[in-house]
């Protein structure tokens, strides 16, 4: 017992104190790539090297459209790697929840040159470009809800990676507690699903008693991009893609996994205590 | 090797055709029919033989027949063999060995539901992959394409054995468990307290990851091998690029190899330390989890300043590994091992002064060792029961043939020495952290790739840090994956869990699945 003691006292407090302060990240982290549209001449080999198709693109009468979709990044970079001109770089950013699918998809249309490569940027676009922040959800649920949160945490097909950072949440480090949130055991005690996928065949039933068994009014927060998009396994006769193809979502976590400060912030962002930072910037 | 082979072709002039050695350390030994059985006896009986995996492989429209793959492994010799047995398309069957190798009675069944080939003869012929509300569907056969729409499903997921006697009942739990956990269905069966009988069901997260390996490009591969199963990330993205680096004849450079190396053994650390607090945790001793929780973080801060992922995520590449370190990173992770090393000291002394902790742990969740062989356990839960073995040392890969290390083996078999068997193994996984760290060669990091010619196969074998992981690849055209077979660690040792809990309290259950800690994604795929 005074050996445990003693090693608290010389622990002391172990806590990060984010959102307050920006977590320490290592030189190395990465976020989310960035694209620089006007400077792009290429997003043929982009794609190619994308492993979840999160860069796709279209092309009719010499016109290319290219979209981004961070709901089905894993952030490898392999983006940036794949573009010789330096147009995409990778960042560090993570806080990229959103209350909309939308706002994690950006958009660029380019006239063509006869070989492929893009001759000039038309119009891009980032999200809806008018976002309200958190608004649909936190509104109900701040008035009911005060400052205390119950999570029901469901895997409904994920490869654990995900569950392995929302575990993290839990330790003395990024400590959900101090936010009055909990992680339940059963749905009918939690106002909010935390739900990874991508979400199979096996698990839809599943899926769908239990959010049937949370009483309302209910968060439900998708986690990484399988939860979003379905990920690198995308929509398969076993796999029905992300968790809004069975249940509406509030809001979307991007990451492979999310870092836990990524998710705190989309739990925050849920609650309205929080500020959405993808979208309208 | 060729000793080998010619006492093949003497004892069995009839069912052997041919025996190959196409990729170094792997033989390939092709039978006639699809008959096995005599030659599996004889390698049990006279090679010591062990049975790693069984699977299956559609090579109907290519060659007309099915083939199924039995791989050995023999005491003693580092190189592997590989039965390759042919399976007409007129009569999808071959003959179970289930019954004498309970190993591998998952393993066929898997093959019943996934290529509808009848293991004829199984002693529990039932569904295992496929739940019981699925249509007959076979999704590996080559004729059952990826995106098929399947009609929603009617009946009964599962069919549960009846259970009877006189005050017996049975608890159905999950899918959905109350911690944050992956699904399954657990069906006890219990009389009072002690558990009687448990039944499985697993494949709830399958989400046709064997199937989406094929005709992928070999690049984006690696990528799904990484979330085979997110806790093993390196260690699956590394048998990955093995197979294909064996079957392509790639050679991965000498410092790419001690990379993966230290990459393997951070990837262990801190699946070890968490898994330490979780065993604490659910024997009531909360503090112990909340150090653990703190040392972990410190190993997933060393892993992001190395990779840029805190989980290691897209560290490996076919040919090496993705990213270069800059000078002074790999000897900086010597300053954090240290301090990692020294608070997890800390750690397994607060765990060992609580009795209280320890009475709960000691002869909970007895795997005895025959039981353990019989099953074929793997890793961490087989060398709690007696069972010595580590690819890492009795099939060396990467570096490891250059490097010392103790491999602890207890015969109690119960939670607190499973748990044992990773305080052990963090201390050996540090001393070889270090040892890569000072042998790090100069060099490069990864090796130039050339297009993969196709028809190539070859397998590997990892040790996870939770146990042995084996791919079996068939290079396709155009750079592409024809088949992979992805064996977990977790699909030997589920059932091993059913005989664990026998007897034991329902109460205890947690403890003594967290003590195997089997990944369900890496079971279902």
């Amino acid at each position: 017992m005074f050996k445990i003691l003693q090693k608290s006292f010389h622990v002391g407090s172990a806590t990060a104190d984010y959102p307050n302060l920006s977590p320490r990240l290592a030189e190395e982290f990465r976020g989310c790539p960035e694209f620089d549209f006007e400077a792009w001449s290429d997003a043929r080999p982009a794609a190619e090297a994308c492993p979840t198709g999160a860069i796709s693109f279209r092309d009719s009468d010499g016109l290319r459209t290219v979209t981004v979709d961070y709901g089905r990044c894993i952030f490898c970079g392999e983006c940036e790697a794949a573009s010789a001109d330096g147009a995409v770089h990778m960042t560090r950013r993570f806080e990229l929840a959103s209350s909309d699918r939308r706002d994690l998809l950006l958009t660029a249309q380019y006239r063509l040159h006869p070989d492929g490569t893009h001759a000039e940027l038309e119009s891009s676009t980032s999200g809806r470009g008018d976002v309200l922040i958190g608004k649909r959800v936190s509104e109900a649920i701040q008035s009911l809800l005060g400052r205390s949160l119950a999570i029901r945490q469901v895997d409904a097909g994920s490869c654990n990676g995900c569950e392995q950072e929302i575990v993290a949440l839990n330790n003395p480090v990024h400590d959900i507690e101090r936010f009055g949130i909990h992680f339940v055991a059963s749905p009918r005690h939690a106002d909010m699903l935390l739900v990874t996928g991508p979400v199979t065949r096996n698990m839809e039933l599943a899926l769908r008693k239990t959010w049937a068994a949370t009483p309302e009014p209910r968060i439900v927060v998708a986690v990484g991009a399988c939860g979003i998009s379905g990920g690198i396994f995308g929509v398969n006769y076993a796999s029905l893609g992300g968790v809004d193809a069975v249940i509406p979502v509030d809001v979307y976590i991007p990451g492979c996994p999310p870092r836990p400060e990524a998710l705190l912030h989309g739990i925050l962002l849920a609650l309205g205590r929080m500020r959405q930072r993808v979208g309208a910037i | 090797m060729t000793t080998f082979f010619d006492e093949l072709h003497d004892r069995f002039p009839d069912l052997v055709r041919s025996v190959e050695e196409p990729v170094a350390d792997q033989a390939v030994v092709l039978l006639n029919g699809p008959d096995v059985t005599a030659i599996v006896r004889h390698f049990i009986a006279e090679h010591q033989a062990r049975i790693v995996s069984v699977f299956a492989e559609d090579r109907v429209s290519a060659e007309g027949v099915f083939y199924n793959y039995y791989i050995f492994d023999r005491a003693g010799d580092p190189s592997w063999v590989i039965v390759k047995v042919p399976i007409p398309e007129r009569f999808p069957s071959f003959p179970s060995l289930a019954a004498e190798l309970p190993a591998i009675n998952w393993q066929e069944r898997e093959i019943q539901d996934w290529f509808g080939l009848e293991a004829a003869g199984h002693p529990n012929p039932r569904r295992v992959a496929l739940h019981d509300n699925w249509p007959d569907v076979h999704p590996l056969r080559k004729s059952f394409a990826l995106d098929t729409e399947l009609a929603p499903f009617e009946g009964e997921q599962h069919v549960y054995r009846p259970t009877y006697g006189e005050g017996v009942f049975q608890i159905p739990v999950g899918p959905v468990h109350a911690g944050i956990i992956e699904p399954g269905h657990f069906n006890f069966a219990v009389a009072g307290e002690p558990i009687l009988y448990l039944q499985l069901r697993m494949f709830y997260t399958h989400k046709g990851t064997e199937k989406l390996f094929e005709n992928m490009p070999i690049h984006r591969g690696v990528f799904l091998a990484e979330s085979i199963s997110g806790d093993s990330a390196v260690s699956h993205g590394t048998a990955f690029c093995e197979a294909v680096e064996r079957a392509a004849g790639i050679e991965v450079p000498q410092r790419a190899q001690w990379m993966r190396v230290i990459l393997l053994e951070l990837e262990r650390i801190a699946n070890h330390v968490a898994d330490v607090g979780a065993i604490a945790t659910d024997a009531g001793f909360v503090i112990a989890n909340a150090h653990a929780g703190r040392v972990r973080e410190m190993v997933l801060g060393l892993n992001e300043t190395l990779t840029g992922s805190r989980v290691l995520r897209g560290t490996v590449a076919i040919g090496g590994v993705r990213r270069e370190w800059q000078p002074g990173q790999a000897e900086a992770i010597e300053g954090r091992l240290a301090i990692v090393e020294g608070e997890f000291r800390d750690l397994v002394a607060i765990i060992q002064s609580s009795d209280s902790t320890r009475d709960r742990l000691e002869h909970t969740g007895v795997l005895r060792p025959e039981k353990a062989r019989t099953l074929g356990v793997v890793g961490v839960a087989g060398r709690a029961s007696g069972v010595d073995r580590d690819i890492r040392r009795d099939h060396p890969y990467e570096a490891y043939g250059g490097l010392t290390f103790k491999v602890p083996v207890y015969q109690a078999g119960d939670v607190r020495h499973r748990m044992q068997v990773r305080i052990d193994e963090v201390g050996e996984s540090i001393q070889l952290i270090r040892a890569a760290v000072a042998r790090l060669p100069e060099g490069s990091h990864r090796a130039p790739t050339h297009p993969i010619p196709p028809g190539r196969c070859a397998m590997s074998a990892v040790e996870g840090w939770r146990g042995e992981i084996v791919h079996w690849i068939r290079t396709g055209e155009g750079n592409r994956i024809e088949r992979c077979k992805v064996k977990d660690p977790s699909i030997n040792n589920w059932p091993a869990i059913v005989e664990a809990v026998e007897g034991n309290i329902v109460a205890d259950f947690p403890v003594i699945n967290k003590s195997f800690n089997l990944s369900y994604s890496g079971t279902d795929r």
